[in-house]
């Protein structure tokens, strides 16, 4: 049987991280008084999907690929390159709170390796330099 | 062999935000014969007939799919295209989305029409939320000239998750759940979405259904082989000069891909369908591609001369160590398990009797996991000891070697 609220459980997720960044106790408490789903399952699903944060992030999200094709293409370098950029390491977020830096499975880029998204927009063929001006322009 | 392209035979030809552009190349041709001149029984047997199987890696036929979905009993029937393309090297959909959003929408249209859906959904994956513009701006062309007329076509996105690629962790996703596959029986075409009869396939198999229609199952079952019909779609990426996306006919060499269209040079092995895709070394190069002998999801990763394997496999584990849902044991302590005995041969600490122990923990996570993600991830480890087995024994020798005269120094 169709039972509206719980599909909009994921979408509403995701608009509460869009509007603070990330998804604190009482934005879940708030989804599940008005979905009516109990508190633990709303954090199961929170706490299950990469894309989404039960921690405070950064402003920007780079998600670094690490898997095999992309490897190949030397993505050790770009992980060392933007944690030098942002003198931070992979799970963690910037201080000033402009950055969270992830490594992530494949996102589909293998012909443009070695690839990484910055929020939505992807970001191919990176070399140190390249990743240097990349960073600069998110703010 | 040269390039066959029958799925994407528009892609670079329309104008993917502009459906005239589509519809001037013949575009909802198939669909305005389907719903004009054929029953749905009709399109089902034409599918059935063309011998069209899926093409997201299991293969299964699609016209013996939509007639279990329209018979089965239930408040109404869902149809799903799944556009979470996960797999590791796996980019051709990404490909399709890009350049041909309307060849897709115009076969799930099809599809719905043949198995009497009326609410179909496209899972997107979270990380090509920079498509789901494109999309929507399709569809909402197609429903404006009333190609839609019948169908509430909805776009569901993910929120990162690989098994979410696989179709019961899908189904669980729309539904707004952790992403965690279910048992089966019941499969969806009984029992899927919110119980109801339910179809999932991939974004290349819903891409072939149109031609079908419009030219006709003779026509279709004129490529491939016996039990392969039609042409494949692969995306080729690591040691090759021109990684990309290709199609060719099923039953084409895995050289003629990789080496004659590709470019590669010294190949060692190559992997096929993602990080638990078989693993073929060199001297099977001349393997044909097809569900009879190998294929996959047309992920195509090639390895040269300067790569080890056991770095690879390594990495392998290290995806599914990461993606596994966790539900079911043999899948989540299995791949943490060989992650930990594939490191330690990595780091030069391996001993002989962990080869034995990872024959044997594949063996238990094929026939036991819940779904393919646990089964697909012991194959790579198979295949490597299977081909590579020297490899792994010289590394151990080397390592009981340099262990040996650590400890004479010490």
């Amino acid at each position: 049987m169709p039972s509206g609220s719980r599909e909009e459980l994921l979408s509403s997720l995701k608009r509460a991280q869009a509007e603070h960044d990330h998804l604190s106790r009482e934005a879940m408490r708030e989804i599940s008084r008005s979905l009516d789903i109990p508190l633990g399952e709303v954090f199961g699903v929170a706490s299950f999907y990469s894309f989404l944060s039960t921690r405070p992030r950064g402003r920007n999200a780079i998600r670094i690929c690490r898997s095999v094709p992309c490897y190949l293409r030397k993505s050790e370098v770009v992980i060392e390159t933007v944690a030098g950029e942002i003198g931070i390491g992979p799970g963690e977020s910037t201080g000033d709170g402009r950055f969270s830096f992830d490594l992530v499975s494949c996102i589909g880029a293998c012909d443009a390796a070695p690839a990484m998204l910055v929020n939505d927009d992807l970001h191919g063929d990176l070399t140190p330099r390249k990743i240097a001006q990349i960073l600069k322009s998110y703010r | 062999m040269p390039e066959q392209r029958l799925v994407l035979e528009k892609c670079g030809v329309v104008d993917p935000d502009d459906v005239d552009s589509y519809l001037e190349r013949d575009g909802f041709r198939a669909l305005e014969k389907a719903r004009r001149a054929m029953t749905p029984e009709e399109v089902i047997a034409a599918v059935k007939a063309s011998g069209l199987r899926g093409r997201g890696g299991a293969g299964f036929d699609c016209g013996r799919k939509w007639e279990v979905a329209r018979r089965a009993e239930g408040e109404e029937t869902f149809l799903i295209c799944n556009a979470d393309e996960g797999e590791v090297g796996t980019f051709k959909d990404r490909f399709i989305l890009e350049n041909d959003p309307f060849t897709l929408i115009e076969g799930i249209a099809i599809a719905g029409y043949a198995i009497g859906a009326s609410r179909a959904y496209v899972y997107l994956r979270a990380e090509y939320h920079r498509l789901l513009g494109r999309l929507l701006g399709a569809i909402e062309q197609a429903r404006d000239r009333g190609f839609l007329e019948d169908l509430d076509l909805k776009v569901c996105e993910g929120a990162g998750a690989y098994i979410c690629g696989e179709e019961s962790a899908l189904l669980n996703s729309i539904e707004g759940r952790r992403g965690e596959a279910r048992f089966r029986p019941p499969f969806p075409t009984e029992s899927g979405l919110w119980g109801c009869p339910t179809i999932v396939h991939n974004v290349e198999t819903l891409m072939n259904v149109p031609a079908i229609i419009a030219r006709g199952p003779d026509w279709f079952a004129g490529f491939g082989t016996a039990q392969s019909k039609g042409t494949k779609v692969f995306s080729v990426s690591g040691d090759v000069a021109r990684s990309g996306v290709y199609e060719l006919p099923m039953g084409s060499r895995l050289r003629e891909l990789v080496v004659d269209l590709c470019g590669a040079g010294s190949v060692k092995m190559v992997q096929l369908g993602g990080a638990g895709g078989s693993i073929l070394p060199a001297r099977l190069i001349d393997t044909p591609l097809s569900y009879e002998t190998v294929l996959g999801s047309g992920g195509v990763t090639v390895f040269d001369e300067s790569r080890g394997v056991i770095d690879i496999v390594h990495r392998d584990l290290e995806f599914f160590a990461d993606e596994s849902c966790g539900k079911c044991t043999p899948c989540r302590e299995g791949t943490e398990a060989m992650l930990e005995m594939l490191g330690r041969l990595a780091r030069g600490e391996g001993v002989e009797r962990d080869l034995e122990a990872l024959v044997d923990l594949s063996e238990v996570m094929m026939l036991s996991s819940l779904c393919g993600l646990g089964q697909a991830a012991a194959v790579p480890v198979r295949d490597s000891l299977l081909h590579f087995r020297k490899e792994y024994q010289d590394r151990i020798e080397k390592s009981l070697f340099l262990r040996s005269i650590q400890g004479a120094r010490r």
